[in-house]
């Protein structure tokens, strides 16, 4: 197993270099560049040329790269002239904020997914069934954005339940409860569509391990019905489900831009956008390259998990 | 156990949870402090360093934390004292002596004295100054007729200028010359923007990275005390977000309502809603050189065959007012009264059209999707192309995100379109007709008129305005070329931006300024 383990971080190095190398062309390649961002309207030929120059953009490309590199290398991702502070500080800090939000939606999207889809499953045609998969059918049609909008109008505006926007309320705040208050409404906006998609899959992948003789075996042994479905079948059923979490964990992850910019999540989706529209290098390139580490290493971590569950996987 | 008991037990446990979320959501309801102003802002900061910054959203926080020497009078965008007791000019208009305020210190304690002010020029100007990499300054170019910065004595400080120039009064009242501690530079370096020091009515409290910029009341305030304990700024990017917290209560004032939110405000006694016309201009550049274009006759067309009227009250929502001609009326000392805007007659422009042999040309247009100070530039540009239409021309439009856009209009149409869209907002009347109108000012010599307009009689108006130091002759030299540039034609004047706010109805003393600026010195709240 460890052995295994190496060989996929090992495997994961090309993978990263790659999206150091794309995402360093493609911050290259795209209109506009810093300095117009910075001087908009006062953006002369002059005044641009002398801001590239100060931010050290004058290099050429190739030289530019492995400087960044290099230096990513021993820590040092570089100044985000735009926040004006170090990439590295604001990035930990933004996905720190991202983890919150994306892991609850994980952690609803996983157990309650899994959840409806083994109680519609085990109730097949029955009215369980039927109701799980309308709500589900809602879940996956509407769009998260909008249903955040939506839930903002209705228990913030309206109820005043909830805050509307933010990670913590600005005066009083900052314990758990305040945290939990605000996560509320974005972490479940984010969770509705991965939900669906796992209840659905959960309830087929049960749906066929349930049609297997050793099921009607262990029935007829006369296993009581709750081991068959949890014990029995949940358990070989997993081995299918597993790999579509790990996929809407990326989900819920890219899902978390546009949360973050409705309910104002100080998350690393919302950082990466405001970054793209000024222009600020540095701060995508870092903010790419950590999440993308973030999402392999999080891939590697479910293949392991199904190579524990399935024996018939070679490690 | 079956699976249906376990399933009920599943079902308490969330009803159970339920209930536990419904105790914590109960105090959710509260209303923000007392004394305590909250202030819904459209973006982040960038920094909170006056020399570094450019956007409108930053120097809203810096003028309640910063003073200049120079300040704009309320109301208006004339100059006022503010850190500067009194100045003189001499006759050439080339020496700039400012007397300062004795009794102000810097919320660090430190004084503040000719040698401050030397020192916050020097930074910007001179590549040689030890805090020079304290930048970039992007905007240090408002200065650069500066070759030096004198101290005279401890309290008197002059300014000598390369050559005379009229602006550097309200180039002084614009943020960027707001005065910082020269100690703090010292002492946090490149980080002095999330450091900062003033001599303003509040001081600096916290930065919290995506949640708020919090100021506090300077007790030792050499002006009157601000009204408020502290001002709390938070950064809220999205506008129906930003509407939604009014609405709910989280905060208290609100800059750059949507245009279609502005009527859940007014309906209602709990809310003010305020609205102040700025220096703010939004017109189409029209390619002057090559094309149709190159006939006034077809500029003055696409000026009469443009419904104006319908895309101030029915695209912007009234949110604006219709532009007669390059200079916005909120610069009034220096706006020709006399002009009246170009009617909404498409039968005047078919006779121009059919006059200039220009009927049913084809036009390429340059749109952007959004910028600062561009509105709602989807929605204009494309009502404008359906009133060309009507008379007949033939207008594609190209898309472009507006970093990309400014990157193919700056260098100038010349080959690529016939006319783009384009919006400035400035603090003084000689900055954009200067650097977008003058034949000095093409793209290839570094300036904005990328509609290679070109008018000898009004290159020496502008020339002899910016060396003018009597406002009124400047204002006499602006408002002839007002009427020039009208009567030419190189942009299709379309709208003047009303700025507008919310606040609660705790909030009292609030207005908003013509600079675009937000004065929260004076605002209360109960």
């Amino acid at each position: 197993m460890g052995s295994y383990i190496l060989k996929r971080l090992v495997s994961a190095i090309p993978v990263l270099l790659g999206i150091t190398v794309i995402v360093f062309l493609i911050m290259a390649m795209i209109p506009g560049d810093p300095a117009t961002a910075i001087l908009g309207s006062y953006a002369t030929p002059e005044n641009v040329e002398k801001i590239n120059r100060d931010l050290g953009l004058d290099k050429p490309l190739v030289q530019r790269y492995f400087i960044w590199l290099g230096n990513m290398l021993t820590g040092d991702f570089g100044r985000s002239f735009s926040l004006n502070r170090p990439v590295l500080d604001e990035v930990l800090e933004r996905f720190n904020a991202t983890l919150i939000l994306a892991g609850t939606s994980f952690v609803l999207c996983a157990v309650l997914g899994v959840l409806a889809g083994v109680v519609s499953a085990a109730r097949q045609y029955g009215l369980a069934d039927k109701l799980i998969t309308f709500v589900v059918l809602i879940g996956i049609s509407v769009p998260a954005f909008f249903l955040g909008m939506m839930m903002i109008l209705l228990f913030a505006v309206n109820l005043r339940w909830l805050p509307v926007s933010g990670m913590y309320a600005i005066y009083g705040g900052g314990d758990l409860a305040d945290l939990l208050r605000h996560l509320v409404m974005p972490a479940l906006a984010l969770a509705a569509v991965a939900t669906g998609v796992v209840a659905r899959l959960s309830r087929s992948a049960m749906l066929e391990v349930l049609r297997q003789d050793y099921i009607r075996t262990a029935r007829a042994k006369g296993v009581p019905e709750r081991r068959v479905i949890m014990g029995h079948a949940l358990r070989v059923a997993m081995v299918s489900i597993i790999p579509v979490l790990g996929i809407q964990a990326g989900f819920v992850l890219s899902g978390a831009v546009y949360i973050e910019i409705v309910f104002q999540w100080p998350g690393v989706g919302r950082m990466l956008v405001d970054a793209i529209l000024t222009r600020d290098i540095l701060l995508v390139q870092g903010g790419v390259v950590f999440v993308a580490a973030c999402y392999v290493l999080f891939n590697i971590a479910v293949d392991v998990a199904q190579s524990l569950l399935d024996p018939r996987i070679k490690t | 156990m079956t699976f249906l008991t376990m399933t009920r037990r599943v079902l308490l446990a969330a009803a159970t949870s339920t209930l536990a979320l419904g105790a914590l959501t109960a105090p959710a309801a509260a209303q923000t402090p007392p004394g305590v102003l909250i202030v819904g802002q459209i973006a982040e900061p960038k920094s909170l360093d006056p020399a570094a910054v450019t956007a409108v959203n930053d120097f809203r926080i810096l003028v309640n934390l910063y003073e200049g020497l120079v300040a704009y009078e309320p109301g208006t965008l004339e100059v006022a004292p503010a850190l500067a007791t009194d100045w003189e000019i001499n006759e050439e208009g080339t020496e700039y002596t400012f007397t300062l305020r004795e009794d102000v210190t810097f919320h660090d304690g430190t004084p503040f004295n000719a040698e401050a002010v030397k020192f916050n020029f020097d930074r910007m100007l001179d590549e040689e100054h030890p805090y020079h990499d304290t930048g970039p300054f992007p905007l240090a170019f408002f200065f650069s007729s500066v070759e030096e910065t004198e101290v005279v004595d401890e309290y008197t400080v002059k300014f000598h200028l390369n050559a005379p120039y009229a602006p550097f009064l309200s180039n002084l009242a614009y943020p960027t010359g707001l005065m910082v501690s020269p100690a703090a530079v010292e002492q946090y370096g490149a980080d002095y923007g999330r450091n900062p020091a003033g001599t303003g009515p509040f001081t600096f409290g916290e930065w919290r990275s995506n949640e708020a910029v919090v100021l506090e009341k300077n007790a030792d305030y050499w002006g009157e005390e601000a009204g408020t304990e502290a001002v709390v700024f938070r950064p809220i990017t999205d506008a129906n977000t930003r509407v939604a917290e009014m609405l709910a209560g989280g905060i208290d004032l609100m800059v750059e309502v949507p245009p279609t939110s502005l009527g859940q405000f007014t309906d209602t006694d709990a809310y003010q809603v305020y609205e102040q016309s700025g220096p703010h201009v939004w017109f189409l550049i029209l390619n002057a050189k090559e094309g149709p274009f190159a006939d006034k006759r077809v500029r003055q067309a696409v000026n009469y065959a443009v419904d104006k009227e319908a895309i101030v009250n029915d695209v912007l929502e009234g949110t604006a007012e219709v532009a007669a001609g390059p200079t916005p009326p909120a610069f009034a000392w220096a706006y020709n009264e006399e002009l009246d805007p170009y009617p909404h007659d498409p039968e005047k422009a078919r006779e121009l059209l059919a006059e200039a042999g220009a009927e049913g040309a084809s036009l390429t247009f340059y749109v952007t999707e959004g910028g600062s100070g561009m509105l709602d530039p989807i929605s204009m540009g494309t009502a404008i192309q359906a009133d060309l239409a009507e008379v007949g021309l033939d207008v594609s439009i190209e898309t472009y995100e507006w970093n990309t856009f400014l990157g193919e209009v700056n260098p100038g149409l010349e080959g690529k379109a016939d006319m783009a869209e384009m919006a400035w907002m400035t603090n003084d009347p000689d900055t954009l007709p200067y650097l977008a109108l003058r034949t000095d000012a093409f793209p290839s010599e570094g300036g904005f008129n990328s509609g290679y307009y070109s008018n000898e009689e009004v290159d020496q108006l502008l020339e002899e305005a910016r060396v003018a130091t009597d406002q009124e002759e400047r204002a006499r030299l602006y408002k002839e070329m007002q009427e020039i540039v009208q009567e030419d034609a190189p942009w299709l004047f379309v709208a003047n931006w009303k700025q507008n706010a919310v606040t609660s109805d705790r909030v009292e003393g609030f207005s908003l300024e013509p600079s675009f600026l937000l004065m929260l010195g004076d605002v209360t709240k109960n």
